[in-house]
């Protein structure tokens, strides 16, 4: 089936959801200080999964670990278990290929390679799969529209990627992730650096973006946390304190550390 | 719209008068000492050329064309000595920069962290060596041991190859261009490698986490994010090290061998224009010996700003090729 196919294939119904990651007993350790303690956590597949909590709480950490991209340092230690389809990704023997084409990452601030559109999306294909030149052509016009920045960009693709807007610049991070077919999406603060403009276009992709993929946000801003997720966990000190619906959690949280954080009585 | 503060307390006006002519004593002060290297450059560029019109005028252009040196019979030319500084200089690159790059990618990159300080500082150390002593230590080690080991297999091995061939040709002597290239890159490394070492750590680590995230090796990583972010200062710190090889004098006159015949072999003794001058000043009795030492010098001043200007162009170009891509 070809790329564009897929695009006019009417989308999946997202009522059943069954869990992507799961996590069990996870504990991380950085030189010895306890930074994540027991965490168990369910993500939910082709939904949005927030994860809030103060400065220090361990939230991006968490989301580090699910593509293992925390182990480029030295001296960092994850213990326990995270299942991706039921493969534990923690086991060294779990193919770190495979995990990175599976697990998508975008970063607090965009970070477009030193070259241009075209090489920015192609750059990550080219490590996985060889494709020919109009295969290749494809594949970065569909992670360009899926990223909603074809438009913009469809007209100087040759031209460097620094010289994008903040905003642009981040959708092209976005692109570049999902340009490998991930099937999860970490995004880690990814509105931190961007105007409010900017910030509604990427809330708005995201929207659009979880029919597709199982997205797990990690973001500082909670009414961010309540306007695209569907489930929110709260973390604070290294421990998961709770983890349910948004709705919920936003509503009447069972614990009150949740309450008084979301109230803004800390924080 | 409202109009500029009026001073109010007294003195005030005073004070910025004050802060005015200071700022402006400053700026003269800065500008001084900018001007101050300017006026080193040209008067040395100009000292040399005017010692050395003697040499240019009773040679002309055949100066830089003819191998025949006759001290006796006070007949000079720099062929030999330009082209030793260039082959010598050229080598030492050819052997130092990737040698640099492994150093200074294996300390930002891969390295442990309590293994980086020590080679660190080994580095570093190894750049404050005088460089007579690296001289004495090629004379008295590396060139025994290149002459009873190396040698023979390169002129048998390499001296065979077609083409190429010509330039590994020649009795087993250690002395020689080989040897000299050897001794300045081991010289030229350190700097080098703490250049590329500072400018790899310039890299932004969400860069780098970037790529790892796609799946990127150490090497892809390098390669296509590390290199390309860095290249301008990479080939800046390259050429600071080309810099220094071409007029480093002590150690390649030690291990060069001094002779003024030509030879396309690097296993040849050659002579290159700062061991010339190193070794020839004090005998040079007549004015007309003198005068092709200093024109030597001046020589050496348009070799390397001959060098440095390529590279410039060529940091130009890469600028132009990645606007347009």
């Amino acid at each position: 089936m070809t790329d564009a196919a897929v695009l006019s294939q009417p989308l999946a119904p997202a009522t059943v959801s069954a869990t992507k990651i799961v996590a069990r007993g996870l504990d991380f350790f950085y030189q010895g200080y306890h930074a994540l303690k027991n965490v168990n956590m369910d993500v939910p597949e082709r939904r949005v999964t927030a994860i809030i909590g103060p400065s220090g709480c361990g939230k991006s950490t968490l989301l580090r670990i699910f593509n293992r991209i925390y182990a480029i340092y030295p001296k960092l230690e994850a213990r326990g278990e995270v299942l991706l389809d039921g493969e534990n990704i923690l086991d060294a023997r779990y193919p770190l290929n495979r995990l990175r084409s599976k697990v998508g990452m975008v970063f607090q601030k965009p970070v477009p390679f030193p070259m241009s559109i075209f090489e920015n999306i192609a750059y990550g294909i080219r490590h996985h799969e060889r494709l020919s030149k109009s295969e290749m052509d494809m594949r970065v016009e569909l992670a360009l529209r899926q990223a909603a920045l074809w438009d913009e960009a469809k007209d100087k693709l040759k031209q460097s990627a620094l010289g994008l807007s903040g905003g642009q610049q981040q959708r092209l991070c976005i692109a570049r992730a999902i340009a490998l077919k991930p099937e999860v999406l970490l995004l880690d603060e990814p509105t931190s650096s961007l105007d409010p403009i900017a910030t509604g276009r990427i809330e708005q992709l995201i929207e659009e973006l979880k029919r597709d993929f199982t997205i797990v946000i990690v973001t500082h801003n909670m009414q961010q946390a309540a306007r695209v997720s569907d489930k929110t966990a709260f973390m604070y000190m290294g421990e998961l304190i709770e983890f349910g619906d948004t709705e919920k959690i936003f509503t009447k949280p069972d614990k009150k550390q949740t309450e008084d954080y979301i109230t803004g009585r800390f924080g | 719209m409202t109009l500029p503060a009026q001073p109010t307390k007294p003195g005030e006006h005073r004070r910025i008068a004050r802060d005015a002519r200071n700022d402006l004593l400053f700026r003269g002060a800065l500008l001084t000492c900018a001007l101050l290297v300017l006026a080193a450059l040209l008067g040395t560029a100009g000292s040399t050329l005017w010692g050395g019109r003697l040499a240019f005028e009773t040679f002309g252009w055949k100066f830089l064309i003819s191998d025949h040196w006759d001290a006796v019979n006070g007949q000079f030319g720099a062929l030999v000595p330009i082209w030793g500084t260039l082959m010598t200089s050229l080598l030492a690159m050819l052997l130092a920069v990737p040698i640099s790059f492994g150093i200074a990618l294996f300390l930002t990159e891969v390295a442990p962290i309590w293994l980086r300080t020590p080679i660190a500082a080994a580095v570093e150390l190894l750049a404050g060596i005088p460089s007579i002593i690296y001289g004495m230590w090629g004379l008295f080690v590396l060139a025994p041991f290149l002459a009873d080991h190396v040698d023979p297999w390169v002129n048998d091995k390499l001296g065979a190859l077609p083409g190429v061939g010509r330039l590994f040709r020649g009795p087993p002597l250690g002395i020689g261009m080989l040897t000299a290239g050897l001794v300045l890159a081991i010289m030229v490394i350190p700097f080098i490698s703490s250049v590329m070492r500072e400018v790899f750590h310039t890299v932004p680590t969400r860069l780098k986490e970037s790529a790892y995230a796609l799946g990127s090796t150490t090497w892809e990583v390098v390669w296509n994010i590390v290199l390309p972010y860095t290249r301008s200062a990479v080939i800046g710190g390259i050429f600071l090290g080309l810099g220094r090889a071409l007029g480093e004098t002590m150690a390649v006159t030690f291990v060069l061998g001094n002779a003024h015949q030509f030879s396309e072999s690097l296993l040849m003794p050659s002579s290159s224009i700062a061991s010339v001058i190193a070794n020839e000043f004090t005998e040079a009795s007549s004015d007309l010996h003198r005068s092709t030492l200093i024109a030597l010098g001046f020589l050496l001043f348009v070799v390397t700003f001959i060098v440095l200007a390529i590279a410039k162009l060529l940091l130009l170009r890469l600028a132009r090729k990645e606007g347009n891509a």
